[in-house]
């Protein structure tokens, strides 16, 4: 098992999530996650060729519902729940396509 | 003679395309909450805390949708996965309120199979796969623009999106727009989407390379959007070969990006990415459980497909003598190819009910804006209408005025014929009548036929036929003149 350190590009996860760290606090996660990463790691020691991969805890499978139509939300209370809304529309900052 | 050759000399290239289709499932609810799935409703009426994406609420998936799409991958020749599930795409942008899409990443319900075009050739599938479709953004135009702000319409937001992901394997713009063909035809016999590309039910991407010709290089590759038609795919590959080729020409390099098609000024341009990094850190999605397929349920959803276009093509081929060209017209829908069927297993008369049905009752649907689905006419009015024709009951022309009136009000022909007094005349003694004025009222051309022209003849039973309103039966007009004027 290496042990080399892991890189990881905080600047970018932040971006990605769109948090503005300061450095401080950018090298602070940098090293919680290196500590998260090694704890990680063990996992390589172990030989999982023979476990399914699995993408839930959970015993359940199947969980569907029929093609049935319910009530939707009334415009003004769905769009009241938001932060700013105009006419019938929810309102945000202007994007570019 | 000096010539130089290299640089001066134009490489060839051809272009190596995939296309990407997104198709909105004609299901009755949204894909994992109860809101109505549908078009054209008032901005934001379909919405619930689910689609919404409002804490403690959780999606279940509508088993409708999984059904479609496996579906379509059966009749598409893919393998269905055994075990499936959905992934989270995460992205900042307010088309999706969760700040993610549920989608599927590694394990899609389909994987495999082809898009078989007319001419035989298979254009291989890399991948179907179910998502949500996203919601809709009103970007500026006017006082809003000024307001820098972007107004959301949720209401398409988590409605059952099913993506088919085609191999590079199209060699042409046309290529594309006949695999687009054969894929809307496909859907739509299937009955999983309504396929109208206007309303955004389905929708393309493009992907498109140059290599020098003959070679198995791998240029780079550009993604083009915004495609609103059949036409406008081929028509933006056609604009994007031929930019990548001026490119390469100059001796530059195509530089990998995504473009989006202007349809108006007939050309594609850089887009601005929605999340420059394409990092869209997928994971299982928490609150989705795993579906697992088993076979009984396959076989089931396998035995419930329909006779496929090429199949049914093939079919009408052989039992019918129809054209090949008749043939594709007919199968490229499937409620033209019932029609047509069910046309025939009340006359008999499959070329009669393929000319009607491709002739005057295609010209009669369009003039009144009408499908043959909206259309009332009974495929029974029709064979009635042709037997009538074939039996001599009405004339061809007066039949053409009958059809139209059937397609327009859906009424029984015979009514019709009756009402508008529409029966084509046989009766000798009134055949005998109209001809008699007709060279009555016709001296210089009948004058001019006793000299040798054969044209006036015509002319002659033009003006019979347009006396008896296109009623009376042209064979006996034509002996009855013939007779007259010896």
């Amino acid at each position: 098992m290496s042990n080399k350190p892991i890189d990881m590009d905080i600047a970018h996860v932040a971006k990605l999530a769109r948090l503005a760290l300061t450095d401080d606090e950018a090298a602070q996660f940098a090293a919680q996650f290196a500590h998260l990463f090694t704890y990680i790691r063990q996992l390589q020691e172990l030989d999982v060729d023979t476990i399914p991969a699995t993408a839930q805890v959970i015993p359940l499978r199947n969980v569907m519902r029929d093609d049935i139509v319910t009530p939707s939300l009334e415009r003004d209370a769905a769009l009241g729940n938001a932060p700013d809304w105009e006419g019938p529309y929810f309102r945000t900052p202007r994007i570019l396509e | 003679m000096t010539r130089v050759l290299g640089a001066a000399q134009a490489v060839a290239y051809e272009p190596v395309i995939g296309l990407e289709v997104h198709v909105e499932l004609a299901t009755e609810s949204k894909m994992f909450c109860g809101c109505r799935n549908r078009f054209g409703a008032e901005p934001n009426t379909l919405v619930c805390p689910v689609c919404l994406g409002l804490p403690g609420s959780l999606p279940v998936v509508n088993r409708r949708a999984v059904e479609l799409v496996c579906k379509t991958g059966l009749a598409l020749g893919c393998s269905i996965a055994h075990v499936s599930k959905f992934d989270r795409k995460n992205y900042f942008y307010p088309d999706m309120p969760k700040n993610y899409q549920i989608s599927q990443y590694d394990m899609p319900l389909a994987t495999g199979g082809a898009v078989t075009l007319p001419s035989g050739k298979r254009i291989r599938l890399t991948r179907i796969h179910l998502e949500e479709d996203t919601g809709k953004n009103i970007h500026g135009g006017g006082a809003m623009a000024a307001a820098s702000a972007t107004l959301v319409d949720y209401n398409r937001a988590g409605v059952p999106l099913m993506e088919i992901v085609s191999q590079p394997d199209l060699t042409s713009p046309d290529e594309a727009g006949e695999y687009l063909a054969a894929l809307k035809a496909v859907l739509s016999y299937l009955g999983v989407s309504d396929v109208k590309m206007h309303e955004g039910s389905l929708r393309c991407d493009a992907n498109v390379s140059l290599r020098p010709v003959g070679t198995q290089d791998v240029g780079t590759k550009i993604e083009i959007k915004n495609m609103n038609s059949f036409r406008s795919v081929v028509r933006a590959l056609q604009y994007e070969i031929q930019r990548q080729t001026d490119v390469l020409r100059a001796g530059e390099r195509v530089v990998q990006e995504t473009r989006t098609w202007d349809e108006e000024r007939g050309l594609t341009y850089a887009t601005r990415s929605k999340e420059q990094a394409h990092d869209y850190r997928y994971f299982p999605d928490p609150d989705l459980v795993p579906l697992h397929l088993d076979d009984e349920i396959v076989a089931a959803w396998r035995a419930e497909l329909p006779e496929l276009p090429l199949a049914k093509r093939d079919r009408f081929l052989a039992a019918y003598g129809l054209s090949r060209y008749e043939a594709d017209l007919l199968t490229g829908e499937r409620t033209t190819a019932e029609f047509f069927e069910a046309v025939v297993a009340h006359c008999g008369e499959p070329k009669a009910a393929a000319n009607w049905l491709l002739g005057d009752v295609r010209r009669a649907l369009d003039k009144h804006g009408l499908t043959l689905d909206a259309t009332r006419m009974r495929p029974e009015h029709l064979a009635t209408l042709i037997c009538q024709v074939r039996d001599g009951v009405v004339s061809g022309r007066a039949a053409k005025e009958v059809c139209e009136i059937l397609v327009r009000d859906g009424r029984h022909p015979a009514e019709v014929v009756a009402e508008r007094n529409l029966a084509q005349v046989s009766d000798r003694v009134a055949i005998e009548a109209l001809v008699g004025e007709v060279i009555a009222a016709n001296p210089e051309s009948v004058a001019a036929y006793r000299t040798g022209k054969a044209k006036a003849f015509e002319f002659l039973v033009g003006q019979a036929m347009k006396a008896s309103r296109g009623r009376a039966n042209v064979e006996l007009v034509r002996t009855a003149l013939r007779a007259r004027l010896g």
